[in-house]
């Protein structure tokens, strides 16, 4: 098991109180796993990702552990847990158009970056690295404003795995690109990981095609809960949460017309995480919730590596 | 690259041109007669003898050729180097007055920018990330750069002057002293200078380090800043590249700021009695001598024009993008 992630609770401070964007996580992933992580806004997917890596001023960890390795990260202590980041946990950021420091040449930007971590920079790979995405070598020795939107993203993509992390959080990277360039970024990730630069990486999304096409296991939260963690085609094609079916139901198939049948949506809003109703947190949306789902249904195993937490699963 | 700079000095050339002739306008048509005044000087009775020195003054100064004539000269003069003379301290020539004036506000003006400029960018980049320092120097910062020149320097000789007696409060050397080059002198210069720079520079720090401060905060939050510690990289390194970019806007502020920081000079310099342009554009007005007047204008006009330039040649020299501008982005 290269990360296991149990009872992860991470609470943001507000003046209204703290809200449960994380409330119980558990979940593993496996060496040279690809897991897709989907959910609408506001779900806990990034405030996932972010905990794993650097936790922003508002975020509170209030109880589990995370395991990379064999090795506990300090998620909640800023400066133990820098040694990890870049070297074991690195992230492709959201906003990887505007992640580089206009001023500097990239090839500059590279070195300063890697020199401070204590590390050299070895030209001869990084060029390598670049080509396999596709970026020519001209590339260092301009400045980010000078590159595409996709080269920016492509670049960033090289310089968050130059030191071989052990687990990539991809965090939206597709969100903002055009469908032709997304399909070259999950390429390149594929790749990545096929190349052994990561052992393995959470894609963050909430395109449930594209991660189809990427990840080997998809995990489906809502409101800062798991909602159904399945191999990536069992959960596409049998989902069995009532959410991901709806999720999946919503997505648009290719050769229908959609003049005859409406595209189905999910009705209402996810839960405030602020104060959360008790039980199950789908029950207000769900077509088939009953008086069970006043309790909170427990995460379970249907099928090998099929987790839901539903009780009509 | 070049054709950058030359819609740039084409920009320069106009505003000068523009300049020099609002400076040829407001001296022609600002309310008293110089010459007039001049004759009264001599306390000539005769009629005769009035008329007589009119006409001679008048041809003197050109003032009796049609106006388009009298701004074709001014031109033609110019370019020679030729100011005129000075009605006030007749017959020195305008060029001559102006010469003596300039080092002094070169001295007072040059340091008291540059150096506020660099203290208060420090400051700023220091008091961002030290809470106890941005709640507690700041806001004398802000109380600072709110307060007119002239007050500031009126307080200053007030309190470190007549009060405490640290600083004499008028004039560029003791009167008691000859201009020479000798240490005393020089001491002397320096114990006269400290007080006029101290209100000029105080005023331009607390601005500079207020904006100096918004603009490391703003650039702490940024996408790059964010990435750059989530790959863990120190802090320094992040504040360096902060401070970086943080002082591209600060330098066209300077550039902004240029022209009201040497009319804040022209204002000090007057309360200190301090024998720069600024009491000489005083005398010159109080004396209605045109010539005095037009030549201090056309220096100052001068002056910030060519610094300004200097600025713009920096920026594009520190900010990669203007270039990137300029040659047009490659994808």
């Amino acid at each position: 098991m290269s990360l296991q992630v149990s009872e992860l609770r991470v609470h943001y401070r507000t003046l209204r109180g703290d809200v449960r964007a994380l409330d119980g996580m558990s979940f593993e992933l496996g060496d040279g796993e690809i897991l897709g992580l989907v959910g609408e806004s506001g779900c806990g997917k990034s405030t996932l990702g972010k905990s794993l890596i650097r936790m922003d001023g508002r975020m509170r960890h209030v109880g589990g552990r995370v395991v990379l390795d064999g090795r506990e990260l300090p998620i909640a202590d800023d400066r133990a847990m820098n040694d990890f980041r870049f070297k074991e946990v690195s992230l492709i950021p959201q906003y990887a158009m505007s992640a580089l420091n206009p001023t500097r040449k990239i090839r500059r930007m590279v070195g300063e970056l890697l020199r401070s971590r204590g590390a050299a920079l070895d030209a001869a790979e990084l060029e390598r690295r670049m080509d396999q995405v596709g970026l020519p070598r001209e590339v260092l020795d301009r400045y980010p404003i000078e590159l595409s939107g996709g080269m920016k993203q492509r670049m960033v993509m090289v310089i968050s795995t130059l030191l071989d992390p052990s687990l990539l959080i991809a965090d939206e990277v597709t969100s903002a690109l055009d469908v032709s360039t997304q399909k070259a970024v999950a390429r390149a990730l594929l790749g990545f990981r096929d190349s052994g630069y990561v052992k393995s990486m959470i894609f963050v999304t909430h395109d449930i095609a594209l991660t189809h096409h990427i990840a080997d296991t998809i995990m489906v939260m809502y409101a800062g809960r798991l909602a159904e963690k399945a191999p990536a085609d069992a959960l596409v094609k049998a989902p069995r949460h009532p959410y991901t079916r709806l999720l999946v139901d919503s997505l648009p198939e290719v050769g229908v017309r959609y003049a005859e049948r409406r595209l189905e949506g999910i009705a209402g809003s996810p839960p405030s995480l602020l104060d959360p109703p008790p039980g199950c947190r789908f029950r207000a949306r769900c077509p088939l919730a009953g008086d069970e789902c006043a309790e909170e249904p427990p995460v379970a195993e249907v099928a090998p590596g099929h987790h839901v937490a539903c009780w009509k699963a | 690259m070049r054709r950058y700079f030359g819609r740039k000095l084409l920009i320069y050339g106009l505003t000068f041109f523009v300049a020099v002739t609002v400076n040829w306008m407001i001296p022609r048509f600002m309310p008293g007669d110089p010459v007039a005044s001049m004759v009264a000087r001599a306390n000539v009775t005769k009629p005769e003898a009035v008329e007589a020195m009119r006409a001679y003054y008048n041809n003197l100064f050109g003032l009796d050729q049609p106006l388009l004539t009298q701004y074709a000269n001014f031109w033609g003069a110019l370019l020679r180097g030729d100011f005129g003379t000075s009605i006030w301290l007749f017959p020195t020539p305008v060029s001559q007055v102006i010469g003596g004036a300039v080092p002094y506000t070169l001295a007072l003006v040059v340091p008291s920018v540059l150096l506020s400029w660099v203290v208060g960018n420090q400051f700023g980049a220091y008091a961002a990330r030290r809470k106890l320092l941005d709640n507690t120097v700041l806001p004398v910062g802000y109380v600072l750069t709110a307060m007119p020149y002239m007050w500031l320097a009126v307080l200053l000789a007030w309190a470190l002057g007549v009060i405490a007696g640290l600083f004499p409060v008028a004039g560029g050397y003791s009167f008691s002293m000859r201009p020479n080059l000798s240490w005393t002198f020089f001491l002397d210069l320096l114990h006269h200078w400290t007080l006029p720079f101290l209100s000029l520079f105080l005023v331009a720090l607390g601005g500079w380090a207020i904006g100096m401060r918004n603009m490391i905060i703003y650039e702490l939050e940024s996408d790059y800043s964010t990435y750059l510690s989530a790959l863990g990289a120190p802090a320094r390194l992040i504040r360096r590249y902060a401070f970086r970019n943080a002082v591209l806007p600060q330098i066209t502020g300077l550039a902004l700021q240029l022209g009201v920081l040497v009319a804040g000079a022209l204002v000090t310099e007057i309360v200190f009695a301090y024998p720069g342009l600024g009491s000489l554009i005083l005398k010159a007005i109080q004396n209605k001598d045109f010539f005095l007047l037009q030549g201090a204008f056309l220096f100052i006009v001068l002056g910030v024009l060519i610094a300004n330039f200097i600025i713009d040649i920096v920026y594009v020299v520190v900010d990669p993008r203007t270039r990137a501008g300029m040659a047009g982005a490659q994808a």
